[in-house]
């Protein structure tokens, strides 16, 4: 019979054995996977016992810290946020009941210390081991305070959204967002967040971000992207000749100006120059170069500066929309582009264009910074808690047009604010380039404002990209002035010394 | 150095193990536990020197490890349980008291000769089959999360299952001893008795709606069957009956249904209609998983070295428990989160090393009846560990059966130190004849 208890032996050490590899799966293989789950409360809960790193403005302001708590024999770190909702946008919201957004989600990894080098994991695993806190990693953001209340003071009762960016680093001066919330209400009084209702924007929430998530018409600001595409791709220069009668023909129809209320002068301007057609913002040219282009190279200069891609920021890609074609709430693919798109319209920003102010203060801050695409983000340092500091070095994400094509466009932007559409955005002794954007939603609806722009000319410190909704004026007229205001901030604080 | 003097040496180690144990705990939750818990570790080391010392009477030439490494799974459970919740740890170490009693009375009651237990063997057959059907009787018995394993009188609530385990290991081992020749011819009327057991598994499985304590039996039964006649072919027709009784319970029973659901596919991204819940719409595991998928998350928070004994995160800041069943069926994960996978392994090679010394005594005692008791119960307790373990690991559907020695709960404990006593006895003879 030994022989058979010896199997018997052999088939129960191997179930013991298999609950071993499996108990190796889970706490270590699948262990990161699980803890990343959204409904994993006990890694949740277990993050408030770390010393969450705070966040700081680029000034040293804090904009998160912690709150301690002993409770059962243990110390838990709660977060308050000193300035309420004046960076909300940006830095979000770490909470028990209702999780982590904005840069409390996406630095996670630096706040609670899991970003570490091998040596700082080591010494996490001995302070687990010896029950220390362990203490998160400091996040210092490229948050201007000036700027970021100027924006949310010009934005008032609004229903839009402003972000400013330094062109030669990508860092993030100013991310504004109205309505906005206090992230201190998040974990007791959530219902106050939800009563948000601004009146010139019903039924919209206080926790979507609209420079990053909100997408809208462009309207004449994606003329930028247009001029772009005519001038880098050697088919136009800025003094090719447009006849203008007032209108486009497209597909057998009159395509009209006077639809276009960002139009500045005379209905029809006869015989123009594409930098004057820019200048004015006159439909009629654009559309004429959209029929010449195409939608191919129409769009694929779009995508050169980051349309129908995910926006690379270091925000939580929850919070960030992708700018592109839309049918309904889908994003065309580029073989459906020539199906749906519409070559005239959307060479002016209108048909089935959708954008975020993200996006758009991308294209201006690239035409700013010689046509070289930084990428936006929002952290400029991490200081752990060994005191070691990690820069985050500025990444360039490509070279959407010609140093040349971003020389000639910028002329043409300077012309706007100069003696265009977008004349209250100048400021006086400094050079502002800009676009004005207007963009109807239906006749007789509100108008989606914009202003895109960045200064100075000669040697850009900010480009800036401004958006309203419900408005009944003009870009040029509403969005222009905020954007000036924004720029004036930015241009009277000393320049960042460690960019 | 004979064997008890091995045993107690050893047994020292286990108290030192238990008291750095709970000095851990202690340090790690000081504000709200008195030093008086180290006087657990103290009472603890008492009682099984009392084991012992009965040990030396009775079985003085028995395997000295089983007895030390039992007290260190009751001691590991404890302390868990004491973590978890001071009061339980009371009324458990109350349960390893009547245990150790139950483990002494078993002793000295079968110190001259326990074989002669074979010729009571359709008692012990009856008893079995008593004490498994107990709990669907109406009024007494009592589910929990849907298995109907429980028998309530008064403020007293067992398992009754657990020492009908040891029973049906008792009775299987003498029948299939005595009809052993026969059975080995492989005659299609010797099919009988086998079709009458896997039936009564399949009325275990009807009856308790718990998939666990069927496979549990079952597995038993084929073990010793096989263990008795050498033919895997019993094994292979007994294997092939479960499954197809167990596809039959899986299309009539809802509760046996959702936990293999819940085994296969414990997340959902969509929201589904939730049974518990009157149908209202929420991911699964926000309903019918929730237990096994944060027991997954507790393990998983462990990682390679755990939070350390009482610092595991089991409820939320404001008290509330994260996991139900935390001290009875999920021992195991909340170990996991402390001890972490190097706690776990170890904890697991206790119990494989105590099946090896279990089996080890299967093949040096020399007559077939001890042979088939002492494999028989072995086999039990390792199947038992692995469908627990197996199903909070997600490699089996999960059912509610205990963790021997480590869970919460006295039936459970009980029954494993009668086991243990069992296995000291043929050991005893199966050394003493040497």
């Amino acid at each position: 019979m030994n022989a058979r208890i010896r199997l018997a032996a052999l088939a129960s050490l191997t179930m013991l054995v298999a609950l071993i590899v499996a108990s190796t799966y889970w706490q270590a293989w699948a262990a990161p996977d699980l803890a990343n789950k959204s409904d994993n409360s006990i890694q949740q809960i277990s993050e408030f016992t770390i010393d969450r790193g705070r966040i700081f403005a680029a000034d040293g302001t804090t904009l998160a810290k912690n709150r301690i708590v002993h409770n059962s024999g243990r110390t838990y770190y709660f977060r308050r946020y000193p300035l309420g909702s004046l960076t909300a946008a940006a830095v979000g919201y770490a909470t028990q009941t209702r999780s982590r957004a904005g840069l409390e989600l996406s630095a996670n990894d630096y706040l609670t210390g899991a970003d570490q080098t091998l040596a700082g994991a080591i010494k996490q695993i001995g302070d687990r081991l010896l029950g220390t806190t362990i203490r998160g990693s400091d996040v210092y953001t490229s948050l201007n305070l000036e700027a970021q209340r100027i924006a949310t003071q010009a934005l008032g009762s609004n229903c839009g959204a402003a972000i400013a960016i330094e062109p030669s680093t990508g860092r993030v001066l100013a991310l504004v967002t109205k309505p906005t919330y206090n992230p201190n209400d998040v974990e007791g009084h959530y219902d106050r967040i939800l009563r948000i209702n601004s009146p010139s924007c019903k039924g919209s929430s206080a926790l979507l971000d609209r420079a990053t998530q909100g997408l809208y018409p462009p309207g004449s600001a994606f003329k930028v992207v247009t001029a772009a595409a005519a001038l880098d791709s050697g088919r136009f220069t800025p003094s090719s000749i447009f006849h203008d009668p007032g209108y486009c023909i497209e597909y057998g129809q009159k395509v009209n100006n006077y639809t276009n209320p960002d139009q500045l002068g005379p209905e029809a301007f006869g015989t123009l120059s594409l930098a004057t057609g820019f200048q004015n913002s006159v439909n009629s040219v654009f559309c004429n170069i959209g029929k010449a282009l195409l939608m191919p190279t129409l769009m694929n200069y779009a995508r050169r500066f980051g349309f129908d891609q995910t926006p690379s920021i270091d925000l939580p890609s929850n919070a960030l929309a992708i700018s592109g074609l839309y049918k309904g709430t889908r994003l065309l693919s580029p073989r459906e582009e020539n199906q749906y798109g519409d070559p005239g319209r959307t060479a002016f920003g209108q048909s089935l264009l959708l954008v975020t102010p993200l996006q758009m203060a991308m294209v201006a801050a690239t035409v700013a910074n010689n046509g070289k695409e930084m990428q936006p983000h929002l952290v400029d340092r991490v200081r752990r808690s060994n005191g070691d500091i990690v820069r985050i070095k500025p990444q360039m994400l490509g070279q959407p047009i010609k140093p040349e094509t971003a020389i000639e466009l910028t002329q043409m932007m300077e012309s706007v604010v100069s003696g265009g559409t977008g004349t209250a955005a100048a400021i006086p002794g400094v050079r502002v380039a800009g676009k004005t954007g207007t963009a109807e939603n239906g006749i007789g609806q509100p108008n989606t404002t914009w202003f895109i722009s960045f200064a100075p000319a000669d040697a850009p410190r900010v480009a800036v990209a401004v958006v309203l909704q419900n408005q009944t004026g003009t870009g040029g007229t509403t969005a222009a002035p905020i954007a000036r205001e924004i720029m004036q901030a930015i241009l009277s604080s000393a320049p960042n010394s460690n960019s | 150095m004979s064997a008890r003097t091995r045993e107690l040496a050893i047994l020292i180690l286990v108290g030192l193990i238990t008291v750095t144990g709970f000095a851990s705990v202690y340090i790690a939750r000081q504000n709200e536990i008195s030093a008086g818990s180290l006087s657990y570790a103290g009472f603890f080391f008492a009682l099984y020197l009392i084991a012992h010392l009965v040990g030396r009477l009775t079985v003085p030439d028995a395997d000295p490890y089983l007895l030390p490494m039992a007290a260190l799974l009751t001691g590991v459970g404890l302390t868990e349980i004491y973590r978890l919740n001071p009061t339980d740890a009371l009324r458990q170490g109350l349960w390893v008291v009547i245990g150790v009693a139950g483990f002494a009375v078993t002793l000295i009651a079968l110190r001259h000769d326990f074989r002669r237990l074979e010729s009571y063997k359709y008692l012990f057959g009856l008893s079995a089959l008593a004490l498994l059907f107990l709990p669907a009787l109406p009024k007494i018995g009592h589910s929990i999360n849907g298995a109907r394993l429980w028998v309530r009188v008064g403020p007293l609530q067992f398992q009754p299952g657990e020492l009908g385990k040891i029973a049906m290991i008792v009775f299987l081992a003498a029948y299939l001893h005595s009809k052993q020749e026969v059975l080995a011819l492989g005659r299609l009327k010797d099919f009988g008795p086998l079709l009458a057991i896997w039936g009564c598994a399949m009325l275990v499985l009807v009856a308790t709606h718990d998939l666990g304590s069927a496979l549990l039996f079952f597995g038993i039964f084929l073990a010793i069957l096989y263990l008795a006649t050498s033919r895997l072919l019993y094994v292979g027709v007994g294997t092939a009956l479960f499954l197809v009784g167990s596809a039959g319970v899986y299309e009539t029973t809802a509760h046996v249904r959702s936990r293999v659901i819940i085994w296969l596919h414990p997340w959902t991204t969509q929201a589904i209609p939730c049974p518990t819940r009157g149908g209202q719409l929420m991911q699964r595991q926000e309903c019918e998983s929730f237990q096994l998928v944060k027991s997954l998350y507790s393990i998983a928070q462990g990682g390679f070295t755990g939070t350390g004994l009482g610092k595991g995160t089991f409820s939320v800041p404001n008290g509330n428990t994260l996991i139900p069943d935390l001290k009875t069926d999920f021992i195991f994960s909340a170990l996991a989160q402390e001890l972490g996978l190097v706690g776990i392994a170890a904890l697991l090679l206790v119990l494989m090393l105590f099946v090896v010394r279990g089996f080890r005594i299967a093949l040096l005692v020399d007559d077939g009846f001890s042979k088939l008791v002492c494999a028989g119960l072995t086999f039990g307790f390792a199947l038992q560990t692995f469908i627990i373990i197996g199903g909070i690991l997600r490699l089996i559907p999960l059912t509610g059966i205990t963790l021997p020695f480590i869970s919460y709960g006295g039936s459970s404990v009980v029954a494993n130190f009668i086991l243990l006593a069992g296995l000291l006895l043929v050991s005893q003879r199966a050394n003493e004849a040497r």
